[in-house]
């Protein structure tokens, strides 16, 4: 599979050809979990695997939920307090499934930041990084429709203002909200689809997965360094990798234990820590939250959706130019989808030739500071659009995209990078000084 | 780098959750409960000392339409012994569906719905308001003192000032606890309100907190049970944890170099 010249499955016995001719299914499973995996990988290349188990685990335990759910707008908040009271086990399947979600976000943005540190989205591994970009993107949609099913307050106001943002396109988007809706507002017929949607997107994720993973198995994993592995001849590539089994799988594993300890502490003793008090009220069409707020992994692209106000000069330039189809509403709506889609086009914009922020001394700074800017948006979406969290927002979000179409293009022209070491065996040598 | 990226993002998640804080209300102190904290326990007499308030106050308006009466005889609630839950279930007049007419409550129906219509139910009470947030949107607070929810309950019922005005045609009253200081419903307890089995102060700040307690145990009947879940998935997660850990340094340590002892 990888380009890694490696050893290959052999099947042995008279069992094991016949099956080898019809379907060569243990010879792929062999391929894929011996693959040849660069041995300098640090810890921050553990969060893959706890990827995976979040998608295994949500898909798990939502199925179990979903046995004893009810989508209809008069029973949905009393089947989630039967899940929570009177299903054996309901109520810690339940605040696994929540908490998991949280799991999942968290542990895909520090995925995410370990990418773009050390520029594992750039050739040849742009197809994975937007597979990446594609799963994430389901995810946060799987998300915002769980999130509406037990409806609660946040889960009813957090569906009115996330499909309001569809209503804000100019020309068709009232037509599209009330189709996305099944009527003028959220409704029972919102509730049904939804569900029926969450119930369907991880199976879209699952399938994202195995192309995300088929992508860089093809590749070769990235690796701390940047640095290629040797491919002239197997032994040269053998200095420079271990095999994915048992060498990353133990390692990983590890990693997935230690997580998980803290994962079920949070779930044991203070699972409703991330959740907002208010989902713990049915939903009420005719009474408004005095905050909206999203869950908070939206945070940061909820904070550049309303950094863009009518009072912005940006707006209101771009808002004459186009005759005002484009008003602020739409303007932040843009912005929105366009933070993450500057993210997607991270490796064409990043014109450095090379690869790990860990040779780049002025990247490294900035990169800093985008993750800065990241928490801080993702605490300002959370406040009140007052001053100054007003301005905090604007600049934020203007920081965000300034990083990737500004600051990524400008610095591989002005930028001297250090020198990488030449192989991942003088890399790895340069820590383990014994190694073989 | 990383290691200070993790650590941004950590406080991401603490920073983030503070911020959904809902309008500040003052006057809301921390109450030390028995049930707080990672081992915490409800407190069996309390709960019962709560249900008593509860029934012979609270029930007049409200109700608690997702709670079974079969729960108050559960472990890890307010335990009352069979019969009692029983005889409980019974005072209550329940519609029957099949027979179309009331029945004497039986241990698996439900506390009926509130007979006022502005009274909103309790079940959740303590779990739909938040008694602290912050500071400044950080979520720290509540990472030590908890959601605050029972704490948000004692002082609504100790905050009344004995201020009251009419608006449309009807009485506020003013409560430094309750968000814009003005509240529809009429103080409940003044102290002294019922008299507990076995001498208990009843006085208002400790009715208050019997009650509050209840109102955590009927908004999160398994506290107990998921704090005993959560405890032992933490015990197995360390002890594989370490296990992980050695395996690893095993099979690393020719790779690295190293003596495995």
């Amino acid at each position: 599979m990888s380009g890694i010249p490696h050893d290959h499955y052999e099947p042995k016995s008279d069992g094991e050809k016949w099956l080898d001719s019809r379907l060569p299914i243990v010879g792929l499973i062999y391929n894929t979990i011996m693959i040849p995996t660069p041995k300098n990988l640090n810890w921050m290349w553990i969060w893959g695997i706890v990827l995976a188990f979040c998608l295994v685990l949500q898909i798990v335990t939502g199925i179990i939920l979903a046995m004893h759910y009810t989508p209809h707008v008069d029973l949905a908040f009393a089947s989630i307090e039967h899940i929570m009271r009177n299903v054996n086990g309901g109520h810690f399947i339940r605040y696994v499934h929540m908490n998991g979600a949280a799991l999942f976000f968290f542990a895909v943005y520090i995925h995410i930041f370990r990418g773009l540190y050390y520029g594992s989205y750039k050739a040849p591994r742009e197809i994975t990084w937007v597979i990446g970009m594609m799963i994430y993107l389901a995810m946060m949609a799987t998300g915002f429709l769980g999130y509406v099913l037990p409806w609660g307050q946040m889960s009813f106001w957090g569906a009115t203002v996330i499909t309001g943002l569809f209503g804000a396109i100019p020309f068709i988007g009232d037509a599209l909200q009330t189709w996305l809706l099944g009527g003028p507002a959220v409704d029972n017929a919102t509730l049904n689809r939804f569900f029926s949607l969450h119930y369907l997107l991880p199976f879209v994720i699952a399938a994202l997965v195995a192309l995300h993973i088929w992508a860089f198995h093809t590749t070769g994993n990235s690796n701390p360094t940047g640095v290629e592995v040797r491919r002239g001849s197997k032994e040269e590539a053998e200095k420079d990798t271990l095999p994915f089994w048992p060498y990353f799988v133990i390692k990983d594993l590890f990693a997935l234990a230690v997580i998980l300890t803290i994962f079920f502490a949070v779930v044991g003793f203070m699972p409703n820590y991330l959740g907002h008090p208010d989902n713990y009220i049915e939903a009420n069409p005719l009474v408004t939250p005095a905050h909206i707020v999203p869950e908070w992994y939206y945070l940061p692209f909820y904070a550049i959706l309303r950094a863009f106000t009518a009072d912005v000069w940006v707006v209101q330039l771009v808002s004459w130019v186009t005759g005002g189809i484009v008003d602020a509403k739409f303007f932040g709506v843009v912005a929105m989808f366009g933070a993450i889609g500057v993210m997607v086009a991270a490796p064409w914009l990043d014109t450095s030739s090379t690869r790990s922020g860990r040779f780049r001394p002025m990247f490294k700074m900035w990169f800093a500071l985008l993750a800065i800017d990241f928490v801080v948006l993702m605490w300002v979406g959370a406040r009140d659009t007052e001053f100054p969290h007003d301005w905090i927002s604007l600049i934020g979000s203007a920081y965000w995209f300034a990083y990737f179409l500004v600051i990524l293009p400008l610095m591989g022209v002005l930028e001297k990078p250090t020198t990488p070491p030449a192989t991942i065996e003088e890399d790895f040598k340069s820590h383990y000084p014994d190694a073989k | 780098m990383f290691k200070k990226l993790a650590i941004t993002a950590v406080t991401a998640l603490t920073l983030s959750v503070g911020g959904v804080a809902a309008s500040e209300s003052g006057g809301i102190h921390d109450v030390a409960f028995s049930f707080e904290g990672p081992f915490g326990k409800f407190d069996e007499d309390q709960l019962q000392r709560g249900l008593q308030v509860y029934t012979e106050v609270c029930a007049a308006c409200h109700g608690l339409q997702y709670v079974a009466f079969r729960t108050l005889a559960d472990e890890g609630g307010p335990a009352l012994p069979d019969d009692q839950m029983r005889a409980y279930a019974a005072q209550f007049d329940i519609y029957d569906a099949e027979t179309d007419e009331d029945l004497p409550g039986k241990p698996t129906d439900f506390f009926p719905v509130g007979g006022d219509e502005n009274a909103p139910d309790l079940s959740l009470m303590a779990k739909k308001r938040a008694g602290f947030h912050g500071p400044y949107g950080t979520g720290l607070s509540q990472l030590f003192k908890g959601m605050g929810g029972p704490e948000y309950i004692v002082a609504i019922l100790t905050s009344y000032t004995g201020e009251e005005k009419e608006e449309a045609g009807t009485t506020f009253y003013e409560n430094t606890a309750f968000p814009g200081g003005w509240i529809a419903m009429s103080p409940p307890l003044a102290g002294e309100d019922v008299d507990f089995a076995g001498g208990a102060s009843n006085e208002l700040e400790h009715e208050a907190e019997n009650v509050a307690a209840f109102l955590m145990w009927t908004a999160e009947p398994k506290m107990m049970a998921r704090q005993h879940a959560g405890f032992v998935a933490v015990l197995l997660m360390v002890l594989l944890s370490v296990l992980l850990y050695l395996t690893n340094k095993k099979i690393w340590a020719p790779v690295k170099g190293k003596d495995f002892v």
